[in-house]
């Protein structure tokens, strides 16, 4: 498990995301930080661009009746 | 010496059905009774630590809706030594006894699955277009709140008021990293929109420095003391203010950096001024201040950021480790896993100070602000468009193709076949696997199972209660082998020594 922790798993995005290696290490510099950091943003991008198909269709109702009774 | 930090999480999911109207407690009932269904024989949960006699096995409903549920039976055992129930109008899934931070990511997940699969199964069952649909998240917008409770063994002699005080700078400054995100406040006396995005979940629900609650005026720091165990020795600290994380990374660092700060407690290693002068105050601006300036006020009058509180915590955490070593929340196979939290922590804290984008893979309240705020410019929203609360609600959202954090691609830890297994398979290194086990291998004769004890009929005589009372025995290491001999629970009571008399159903056999 150690290592798999700094391991980027595509498993469940992989239509969303090409796997481009290690370059999602964590950051130990500046240059790799904001690496990660557009890469991240492409993904954004990417789920955005599919997203409406996913989302609740009327987001105020869905809103209005997500109801709890309050647990612990 | 710490004592090494047995650990656990329990979690309670947000609940609704759709196409139809449904009594939350009957919805949630059907969801458990849907997934223990798929078994022959389900183990109920024994409520009456005194009383072996009366058990309450598990019901598998025939009808997906019955006029009439049994809710307080819906309550089982499964063989991977979780419990799964309906608390409070939500279904519940608490993880058997973990022994380190990544097994109970490990165990949290599995949950996940087992939600997931009781989803399919009940809504099968219904007609078309009724549905069943469950959130991992805490609370509705609307000031009801549901919890995420992390629970840590500790020793009966650590005083509880230097615990309390030092912990809560913890729980507090931790949000930066726990805190799931929610768009608008729900805090008591102030608007929805007052605070359009905010960190955690759960910290508008918090009205008390410490106390016993966790339904009404919640305490930070709980004081439920329940053991579960040995009560002569042992303490298990209740933790109520903790968000449901999606984030696997973000649920390891929050056990982790936890299990590590209550050791040094045990082991009085941090400055008693540590302490925060308002607990109560700084938690909600803590929480309510993405941009990270908020400041706290400490005990000696400083005030200082939740994340400056945090880098010292995890300063104190890195001598701590390099003095006395982090063996407490390791296990034999797991060496290594005490660094990990402490770098996964200092990452995590360098990443927040210079960019918290930089952390939107690990950190949900990261992801899911970025994910709304890209949604909102794409599309023009205004701060308080509706559509940022549905993102907000479907980041949590327990269906895969519609849970908008799976598709964020967050960072994980374990694979798909290891989350499997861990849905039947108890953790080999706690009493959890000596509870799985006896479920597995005789599920007609267990016939009631709790956290410290399982209870046996074996078919001659009265029913049989084996207590539990230590949580690092019962492993795989200490009863494998007993219970690989032993044929029939007949056998394995014989093994263990008891000896078949009266008391002998209260007796600990001493041998687990």
């Amino acid at each position: 498990m150690a290592e798999r922790i700094h391991k980027q798993r595509q498993a469940r995005t992989g239509d969303l995301t090409p796997s481009t290696e290690d370059d999602l290490e964590i950051a130990s510099d500046a240059t790799a930080s904001s690496a990660a950091g557009s890469k991240l943003k492409d993904e954004l991008d990417d789920l955005l661009d599919e997203i409406d198909n996913v989302l609740e269709s009327n987001a105020e109702d869905f809103v209005k009746s997500y109801v709890q009774k309050g647990g612990q | 010496m710490a004592l090494h930090k047995v650990c656990g999480i329990e979690t309670e999911y947000g609940i609704i059905t759709r196409g139809f109207d449904s009594n939350p407690v009957v919805a949630s009932s059907v969801l458990v009774n849907a997934y223990s269904g798929s078994f022959p024989q389900m183990v109920g949960w024994d409520f009456h630590d005194e009383s072996p006699g009366l058990d309450a096995r598990g019901v598998v409903l025939e009808d997906a809706f019955p006029p009439e549920v049994e809710t307080h039976l819906v309550n089982t055992v499964l063989t991977n030594g979780a419990r799964y129930y309906v608390d409070h109008a939500h279904p519940e899934v608490s993880t058997p006894e973990c022994s380190t931070a990544s097994e109970v990511v490990l165990f949290d997940l599995a949950a996940e699955e087992i939600i997931r699969e009781s989803m399919r199964a009940a809504n099968a069952m219904l007609p078309n277009g009724h549905e069943i649909v469950t959130y991992k998240n805490n609370s509705d917008g609307k000031g009801n709140s549901y919890g995420c409770h992390e629970n840590y063994l500790l020793d009966r002699q650590t005083p509880f008021g230097r615990l309390a005080a030092l912990i809560t700078a913890h729980f507090v400054t931790r949000q930066v990293f726990t805190g799931a995100g929610k768009v608008g406040c729900e805090k008591p006396g102030m608007s929805f929109n007052s605070v359009p995005y905010q960190i955690s979940q759960r910290a508008d629900f918090f009205e008390e420095e410490i106390g016993l609650e966790t339904t009404l005026k919640r305490p930070i720091v709980n004081t439920r003391d329940e053991p579960h165990c040995d009560p002569m020795l042992y303490r298990r600290l209740h933790v109520i203010v903790g968000d449901a994380n999606m984030s696997q990374i973000a649920t390891f660092l929050k056990v982790g950096s936890t299990a590590i700060v209550l050791a040094m407690i045990e082991d009085d290693f941090l400055p008693h001024d540590l302490q925060l002068a308002a607990p109560l105050p700084a938690m909600w601006s803590v929480s309510h201040d993405p941009t990270l300036r908020a400041t706290v006020e400490r005990v000696n009058g400083k005030r200082a950021t939740a994340l400056e509180v945090q880098m010292e915590l995890l300063e104190l955490a890195e001598k701590y480790a390099a003095s006395r070593g982090l063996s407490c929340i390791e296990r034999p196979g797991t060496e290594g896993e005490g660094t990990l939290i402490l770098s996964t922590w200092r990452e995590i804290l360098e990443g927040l100070e210079s960019n918290p984008s930089n952390v939107a893979d690990r950190v949900d309240w990261v992801a899911k602000r970025d994910l709304i705020s890209a949604y909102g410019a794409r599309h023009g929203l205004s701060e308080t468009d509706v559509r940022a609360k549905a993102l907000d609600l479907q980041y949590h959202d327990m269906r895969p193709e519609k849970c908008l954090a799976t598709r964020l691609g967050l960072r994980t830890m374990f694979d798909s076949a290891e989350i499997e297994l861990a849905k039947t398979v108890p953790p080999s290194s706690t009493r959890a696997f000596f509870r799985g086990e006896c479920l597995r291998k005789w599920p007609n004769d267990v016939v009631a199972a709790n956290w410290d004890s399982l209870v046996f009929d074996v078919g001659d005589g009265p029913l049989r209660r084996v207590p539990m009372m230590e949580p690092l025995r019962g492993t795989k290491a200490i009863v494998g082998n007993l219970l690989d001999r032993a044929a029939t629970p007949h056998d394995l009571l014989d093994l263990l020594g008891s000896d078949g008399s009266e008391d002998a159903y209260y007796r600990d056999p001493g041998m687990y």
